[in-house]
């Protein structure tokens, strides 16, 4: 009947979506969260062409998560949604200002202003609320027969208040470190100065979660405090990369800051992972209390294995087309 | 004041999926309208089927827009408010949605990217082609979720197991009793919500004189339609009754307004009904109709809404009104589209002004009397979600409030007044600069970054008026 643990293979599928989605919206995200702060509207004009060809495809894995997520682990869909009710619609509510905010800045003209306001708004609150999401998973949801039981502000915690502006930060960092990779002069120079305070900020949030969680959550102090050393790797991996973003802004190189913070946000990640696992919906559902029937993960598998081969070399493509500096009254053809 | 979230979650849902569908019903007629005016482009080499296309183009690249922002508030409304519901019946609905939101990106990744932006990049075959394979990707988008939908009134293929529904026959399921009838009536209705939309835009730039030629061939080739489709729609819409009455007798009783289950029903035209005495108010009918249409005989019983217990009654009023709201706007469409027909004769159907004048309103009426059928269908299963098997008060969030579910029901709808009302602006320029702007784009100070994924892209008409005149 079973021949093979689909549920692994969906686990794997839902984390690559999940890391997919924050690094590749995390940064025009981070545009969007930045957008007040750039010097003038010919450097947002180019911060906006930098992500306009990719924003869109990036939000893809979200709804493809979404999704996913119903189809395989039902029981992390119908608990999550419901214990971040409040933080699910103002996420929404940000990412639908600041979509709209994008297509409309672009033929606007007096009313600009508007939309700039909404698209810096909306990714805020968005970057807000999915961090306030990160805070609460590694809190853990209270739980009775597979059900949420808990208030609609249990979600609004310190502790995801805390993630809440790491994750706005962390998007800042990738926004600016994008930033300078895709500009040059002024705004490059801009981007720049933005990036160590974002990374120091980073680093404080990242360091104060590592410190806190140990203490109050048992099983993760013992998962790294047992005889598990190899997975130190993983921490001292992510601070390699917050030292490569570092050198990278102080010696003013191009691409190399981007790329560490991507390899920074990964790391921590796993480290995430690393800590919770097997549990998706913590303290206490596993993947396998939360799987949906192997015959229905099979039937959506069989439908993915063919279509995400695509959207990747879609996606690939499409940045593959757009590499290189944007630069001012530059179209893209 | 107690406030019910079950309620408000179902007025929730009613509001934030009403709003998405007006989008996808357009867009599924218009996608094929398009992939006809590429064929007769193809086949003739007119420019006028190739500037008609452009225009259309631009619509169609605005409204799928608007129709993706708001499709994905629908992919979490199930986990925020129906929790239950979902976790219940994630076995089926899981695979079918996702499979749902996979055929929308397979599409966009490979196939809208041409159809908005390749007119010049590709070879004609392959824009042809790419323009049938978009039209073919609604169809198949609305399968799966008409797949969804008619399984939660007629549940078939599955069983309980553990509190969730187990799925024993994949074709049982997705092919289940209603679900050929359901995506029949609703092929059919985004045809005819293309077509009217269409024609009434068409009639509106006769009536101001421009592009004649070009307006006057799409009015023409959309009355043709609408010749066959409006009447088939009766027909589909009567079969899709017929077997609403085999598994969902309660609805149809709505429908008719009938509270006692007897022969020689009446079919009504007017009546108020009182759910609380049980009974209708001011009935004017005509005698035995209802039952010659649904059991094909004056004599035949037809089953009234007091057989069922008062808690597993739908109100019937709403049901019973917007159920003639429906067929009385699909009987005027059968008007106009006869009138279509006999107006024929030295063209008098693109010069009769008050012709024209008539098809500019019709251009909602498709809308409405779409929105109108799916409150007969969702609003007559009540009380139940999936039917006969859970009701709403079952599926509904556990821990949600009458206070939680009130904020964002507020909330949703500030949103999308704010966004939509932006939205549907813009559609009304887009339509200000007409056909005969579709040759040539506008030049904006910003050359904009066209993708596939960035459907507002293709349609380059600036949003506020030049030159400051609003």
């Amino acid at each position: 009947m079973e021949p093979f643990d689909l549920t692994l293979i969906w686990a794997a599928i839902i984390a690559f979506g999940v890391i997919m989605y924050v690094l590749m919206d995390g940064f025009d995200l981070g545009v969007g969260i930045l957008f007040p702060l750039a010097p003038d509207e010919e450097s947002r004009d180019l911060m906006m062409n930098s992500v306009a060809p990719v924003w869109d495809g990036n939000e893809t894995w979200l709804v493809l998560g979404g999704a996913g997520l119903l189809a395989a682990f039902p029981m992390v869909y119908s608990i999550m949604l419901p214990a971040l009710y409040l933080g699910v619609f103002l996420m929404l509510s940000g990412l639908i200002f600041r979509g709209i905010a994008f297509e409309f800045r672009f033929k606007a003209n007096r009313s600009r202003y508007l939309w700039n306001i909404a698209f810096a708004g909306g990714s805020t609150l968005a970057a807000f609320a999915q961090g306030m999401v990160v805070g609460k998973y590694i809190e853990g949801i209270n739980t009775a027969n597979g059900v949420f039981v808990g208030g609609p502000l249990d979600f609004v915690t310190p502790f995801t208040l805390l993630t809440g502006v790491g994750l706005v930060a962390g998007y800042a960092l990738l926004g600016s470190t994008w930033t300078v990779m895709k500009t040059e002069g002024a705004t490059q120079a801009w981007a720049r100065r933005m990036a160590k305070p974002l990374l120091l900020v980073v680093l404080a949030v990242f360091g104060i979660i590592s410190l806190w969680t140990p203490f109050v959550d048992e099983s993760v102090r013992e998962r790294w405090f047992s005889n598990l050393h190899l997975i130190w790797v993983l921490p001292a991996l992510a601070l390699f990369f917050a030292w490569r973003i570092w050198h990278g802004i102080t010696h003013k190189r191009e691409g190399s800051p981007f790329v560490a913070t991507m390899g920074l946000f990964v790391f921590t990640y796993l480290g995430l992972l690393v800590s919770k696992w097997p549990y998706v919906v913590p303290p206490e559902i596993t993947l396998y209390d939360a799987a949906s029937a192997w015959e229905s993960q099979l039937f959506l598998l069989l439908g993915l294995l063919f279509v995400i081969p695509i959207v990747l070399t879609y996606t690939a493509w499409t940045y593959w087309v757009f590499r290189g500096k944007v630069r001012a009254g530059d179209g893209y053809h | 004041m107690d406030l019910d979230p079950v309620l408000l979650s179902r007025i929730q849902f009613a509001f934030v999926v009403s709003f998405h569908a007006i989008f996808p019903v357009f867009t599924i007629g218009l996608a094929s309208f398009i992939a006809f005016l590429e064929t007769c482009a193809y086949a003739s080499g007119n420019s006028l089927y190739t500037r008609l296309s452009k225009f259309w183009i631009k619509v169609f690249a605005v409204v799928f827009g608007m129709g993706v922002v708001s499709g994905i508030v629908m992919s979490f409304q199930f986990g925020t408010n129906w929790s239950n519901f979902s976790q219940a019946t994630a076995n089926f609905l899981g695979p079918v949605l996702s499979y749902e939101v996979v055929t929308a990106f397979f599409l966009e990744a490979a196939f809208l990217g041409i159809l908005l932006f390749g007119r010049d990049r590709v070879p004609a075959g392959i824009y042809l082609f790419a323009s049938f394979m978009v039209a073919i990707g609604t169809f198949i988008s609305s399968f799966w979720i008409l797949s969804a939908n008619s399984w939660m009134h007629t549940p078939a293929g599955t069983v309980m197991e553990n509190g969730m529904h187990q799925v024993v026959s994949w074709s049982e399921a997705i092919f289940n009793p209603s679900f050929w009838y359901r995506f029949t009536h609703m092929g059919l209705a985004s045809f005819l919500t293309g077509g009217f939309v269409v024609a009434s835009l068409s009639a509106w730039f006769l009536l101001k004189g421009r592009e004649v030629e070009a307006n006057r061939r799409a009015l023409s080739m959309c009355l043709w339609l609408l010749l066959v489709i409006a009447p088939a729609q009766l027909w589909v819409g009567d079969l899709h009754g017929l077997n609403t009455l085999k598994h969902q007798p309660t609805k149809v009783a709505a429908m008719e307004g009938n509270w006692e289950t007897s022969s020689n029903v009446p079919l009504l035209l007017f009546a108020w009904p009182d759910q609380q005495a049980q009974t209708n108010h001011w009935e004017i009918g005509i005698p035995g109709l209802a039952s010659l249409i649904l059991k094909h005989d004056t004599e035949g019983v037809v089953p009234g809404v007091s057989a069922v217990p008062r808690d597993e009654q739908p109100p019937v009023g709403i049901v019973f009104w917007s159920f003639r709201v429906m067929v009385g706007l699909g009987m005027l469409m059968i008007l106009f589209a006869i009138a279509g027909l006999l107006l024929r004769p030295g063209g008098r159907y693109w010069r009769s002004r008050w012709f024209l004048k008539g098809l500019v309103p019709m251009g909602v009426a498709p809308f409405v009397a779409v929105l109108a059928g799916w409150f007969v269908t969702e609003i007559g299963r009540a009380p139940w979600l999936v039917y006969g098997q859970m009701t709403q008060a079952e599926g509904v969030t556990p821990s949600l409030t009458g206070g939680m579910a009130l904020f964002t029901l507020i909330g949703y709808m500030v949103v999308y007044a704010l966004v939509f009302t932006a939205g549907l602006y813009y559609l009304g320029r887009l339509f200000e600069s007409g056909v005969e702007d579709a040759g040539h784009d506008h030049n904006l100070d910003h050359e904009e970054v066209e993708r596939a994924k960035r459907p507002f892209s293709a349609a380059h008409v600036p949003l506020e008026h030049e030159g400051g005149s609003v």
